[in-house]
C-alpha cells in the first residue's frame, strides 16, 4: 500500500438512533459510504452546502461522537486500523481538532488556560507566542469565552492546535469571522505546515477559499462525497470535473459568472436537485 | 460600588420587605379567625370571672380591631418586644433565640451532611451514567425521594434507638441534666440521629440533580472537545465537570433551606428535639398567637436569606455575572 497515506477512510457511514414522538426507533442516516484519503503533505478541503455532513465526518474520525450515533465502515491512520482506542491514544498529540465555534469552549474557563490544556506551564510560552501570532492582545488569555468576539474566538480555537506538534490536523471551517488578513494568515499556515510533511483536512463551504490553499478538494453532498477533484481541475473552463454537481459549483463560483444551473424544463435552480453518484436531476422529474 | 449592584441590592429589600409584611398579615389574619380563644388557650384549666377575662382581654388589646392590633403588633416588634409567649411564659423573642439555636445546629449538621454526600453520590453516578454504580445510587435516591421524612424517622429510631441502642430515643440533652452541665459529646450523641433522618430526605434531590448536571457537562461540546485534546477522563471530571456544576449546585444547596425547614418540623416532632419545628407545632396546638406569628416571620427571614445567598453567590462565582463585557482582541 502507499506508505505516503495518513489517514484513510473507507465506506463510512454514520447515522443517529432516536425515538419519535411514538417512542418507536427511528433511524437517521447522516453519512454513508463515504471515502477520503489524506497523503503526507497535503491539504484536503471539503467542500459542502451546511448540514451536507462536514463536521460529523471530522467528529467520526476524533471518536467524538454522541452516544446514539452509529458508525460503520473502517478508518485507517498510517495504516493502522483507527478504532477507538487507538484514537483515544493518538488524541492531542498525532492529531489535532480545531472545532468549528466558541460552544467547543469551557464556558467557565479563561481561555488561556483553555489553550494550554493539561500541558501545563510549560506550554505557557507557546500560547504567548500563538496569541501574538495571531494578533491577540495577550490580556486575552485571562477572558471568558463569552466575553470574545467572534473573530477572536476563531483565533482562540486555532491557537489551541499551535500548542502541539501534531502530524494531522482537522480543521473545522476555521476561518468565518476573520478578517481576510487573518483569514489569509491562519490558511498560509496550514500550507506551510503541509510543506512540512503533514496532513490536513480543512472543512469549509467557501470553495474559493479552498481553491487558494488545498491540493485535493472533496465535494460533499448529503453525507456523501460526490467528486475528489485537484484545485488544479478548478482552475480554467472547469472541463475536468466529472459530477454535474461539481460542474455546477464551478460555475456558481463568482468569477465564472454566479451561473447558477437551471433544470431545463422547469427551470428551478439548485434547491430542488437530486444529487448522487451518478449525477443530478431536478425534482420535477422531467430531466 | 457598581450602579448594577445598587439597584439589586434595593430590590432585594424591597422584596423582603414585601415578603415579610405578607407573611405576618396572613399569620394574623389565620390566628385572628381560628376558632380558639386566646383567653381560654392562656388560661386552659383556671377557671376565672367574666370581669378578670375582660381585664386580660383589654391588656392584650383583644377589643381593638384587627388593623390596630396588627399596627400596634409591628411598632412592638421594630422596637424588639414581640410580645410574651403564651404557653412558654417568656418572651417570645428569648423563645425564639433558645430553639433556634438548637435547630440551627440540627439542620446546619444536615444541610452540610446532605450537601457533601449528595455532591459526591451525584458526581459518581454522573461519572458512570448507566452502569451499575450509577443504577444503585439512582434506585436509592429516587426510593429516599418518595419516602415521608417521619417514615425515615421512626425507623431510624427503631433501628438505631431500640434495636441496637447506639444512641439515645430523642431530646436534645439528656433527661434530667442542668442545661450547663451538658456536654459537647452528649449534644453530639442526641445530634446524630435527627440529623441523619433529616439529611437522608434532602440528599435524593441533591444526588439526582447533581448527577442530570454532570451528564448534561460530559455531554458538551466543550468536552468533546477537551476529549478530542486528549483529556482523559479523571482529567475531564475535574477540569470541567466540577467547575459547571458548582454554580447550580451552590443555588439548589441554598434553595434546600426552605425544605430542610420544613422537614426539621417532622424530624423534631419524631425525636422530641426541642426546636424551632417542634416549638411550631406546641405553639400551633395552644393557640400561642404572638409566638405563632413570631416563627412565621423568623421561618419567612430565614428562607430568604438562603435565597439571598444563593443569589449573592452566584454572583460572586459566575463570570457572566462578575465580569461583564470584553475588551477588543
Ligand atoms: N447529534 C445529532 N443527532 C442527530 N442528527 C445530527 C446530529 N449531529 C448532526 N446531525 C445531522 O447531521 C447532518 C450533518 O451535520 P453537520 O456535520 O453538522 O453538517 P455540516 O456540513 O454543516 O458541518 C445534519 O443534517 C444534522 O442535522
Ligand atoms: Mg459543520
Amino acid at each position: 500500500m502507499d506508505r505516503d497515506i495518513l489517514l484513510d477512510v473507507r465506506h463510512l457511514s454514520v447515522g443517529f438512533e432516536s425515538y419519535n414522538a411514538k417512542v418507536e426507533k427511528v433511524f437517521f442516516n447522516a453519512i454513508s459510504d463515504l471515502n477520503l484519503t489524506v497523503h503526507k503533505g497535503e491539504i484536503v478541503a471539503i467542500v459542502g452546502s451546511s448540514g451536507s455532513g462536514k463536521s460529523l465526518l471530522a467528529h467520526a474520525v476524533m471518536n467524538i461522537l454522541p452516544d446514539n450515533a452509529r458508525t460503520g465502515g473502517q478508518m485507517f491512520y498510517k495504516g493502522e486500523e483507527l478504532t477507538p482506542d487507538v484514537m483515544n491514544r493518538l488524541r492531542g498529540h498525532e492529531i489535532a481538532f480545531i472545532p468549528q465555534s466558541v460552544a467547543f469552549l469551557d464556558p467557565l474557563m479563561q481561555v488561556g488556560d483553555q489553550v494550554v490544556g493539561t500541558l501545563g506551564e510549560k506550554a505557557r510560552g507557546l500560547q504567548q507566542k500563538a496569541f501574538s501570532h495571531f494578533g491577540l492582545k495577550q490580556q486575552v488569555a485571562n477572558l471568558y469565552p463569552f466575553q470574545l468576539s467572534g473573530g477572536m474566538a476563531r483565533r482562540v480555537l486555532l491557537s489551541t492546535s499551535y500548542v502541539t506538534e501534531t502530524e494531522m490536523i482537522i480543521a473545522d471551517e476555521p476561518t468565518p469571522g476573520l478578517d481576510l488578513k487573518i483569514a489569509i494568515e491562519a490558511l498560509r499556515d496550514f500550507r506551510v505546515q503541509a510543506d512540512q510533511g503533514k496532513g490536513v483536512i480543512l472543512i469549509t463551504h467557501d470553495i474559493d477559499l479552498a481553491l487558494n490553499v488545498a491540493d485535493k478538494i472533496a465535494i460533499f453532498y448529503d453525507g456523501r462525497v460526490v467528486e475528489t477533484a485537484d484545485t488544479q481541475t478548478f482552475r480554467g473552463d472547469g472541463q475536468g470535473l466529472k459530477h454535474p454537481y461539481s460542474q455546477a459549483l464551478f460555475h456558481a463560483l463568482p468569477q465564472n459568472g454566479f451561473n447558477l444551473p437551471r433544470c431545463p424544463k422547469c427551470g428551478a435552480t439548485c434547491a430542488t436537485w437530486n444529487v448522487d453518484e451518478k449525477g443530478m436531476r431536478c425534482g420535477c422529474g422531467n430531466s | 460600588m457598581s450602579k448594577g449592584l445598587l439597584q439589586y441590592l434595593t430590590a432585594t429589600v424591597l422584596r423582603m420587605m414585601a415578603l415579610l409584611i405578607a407573611v405576618t398579615m396572613l399569620s394574623f389574619f389565620l390566628v385572628h379567625n381560628a376558632p380558639m380563644d386566646p383567653v381560654d388557650a392562656f388560661l386552659g384549666e383556671v377557671t376565672v370571672s367574666e370581669e378578670q377575662r375582660a381585664q386580660i382581654a383589654e391588656h392584650w388589646g383583644l377589643n381593638r380591631s384587627p388593623v390596630e392590633q396588627y399596627l400596634i403588633w409591628v411598632n412592638n416588634t421594630l422596637h424588639g418586644d414581640m410580645g410574651e409567649s403564651l404557653t412558654f411564659h417568656e418572651p417570645v423573642t428569648k423563645v425564639l433565640g433558645e430553639r433556634f439555636r438548637a435547630s440551627l445546629l440540627l439542620m446546619g449538621t444536615a444541610w452540610i451532611l446532605s450537601g457533601v454526600l449528595g455532591m459526591i453520590l451525584g458526581i459518581i453516578a454522573g461519572v458512570y451514567k448507566d452502569r451499575w454504580p450509577d443504577r444503585i445510587i439512582k434506585t436509592f435516591s429516587l426510593l429516599l425521594a418518595s419516602t415521608p421524612v417521619f417514615w425515615i424517622g421512626l425507623l431510624v429510631l427503631m433501628v438505631f434507638a431500640v434495636e441496637l441502642q447506639w444512641f439515645p430515643l430523642g431530646l436534645a440533652v439528656p433527661i434530667g441534666k442542668v442545661e450547663s452541665d451538658v456536654t459537647w459529646l452528649e449534644r453530639l450523641h442526641h445530634l446524630v440521629l435527627p440529623a441523619l433522618t433529616l439529611s437522608i430526605t434532602g440528599i435524593a434531590n441533591i444526588v439526582l440533580h447533581t448527577r442530570q448536571k454532570l451528564i448534561d457537562v460530559m455531554e458538551s461540546e466543550y468536552v468533546l472537545f477537551a476529549r478530542a485534546r486528549g483529556e482523559s477522563l479523571k482529567e475531564l471530571v475535574l477540569r470541567h465537570g466540577l467547575r459547571n456544576i458548582a454554580l447550580p449546585a451552590v443555588t439548589l444547596q441554598f434553595a434546600s433551606i426552605s425544605e430542610l425547614f420544613g422537614g426539621s418540623v417532622l424530624a423534631e416532632r419524631v425525636f422530641s428535639y426541642p426546636g424551632l419545628g417542634s416549638t411550631a407545632v406546641v405553639a400551633g396546638m395552644h393557640a400561642d398567637a404572638p409566638l405563632l406569628i413570631g416563627i412565621a416571620l423568623f421561618s419567612a427571614l430565614f428562607v430568604f436569606a438562603g435565597n439571598l445567598t444563593a443569589n449573592i453567590l452566584y454572583g460572586v462565582i459566575d463570570p457572566q455575572i462578575r465580569e461583564g463585557g470584553g475588551i477588543d482582541g
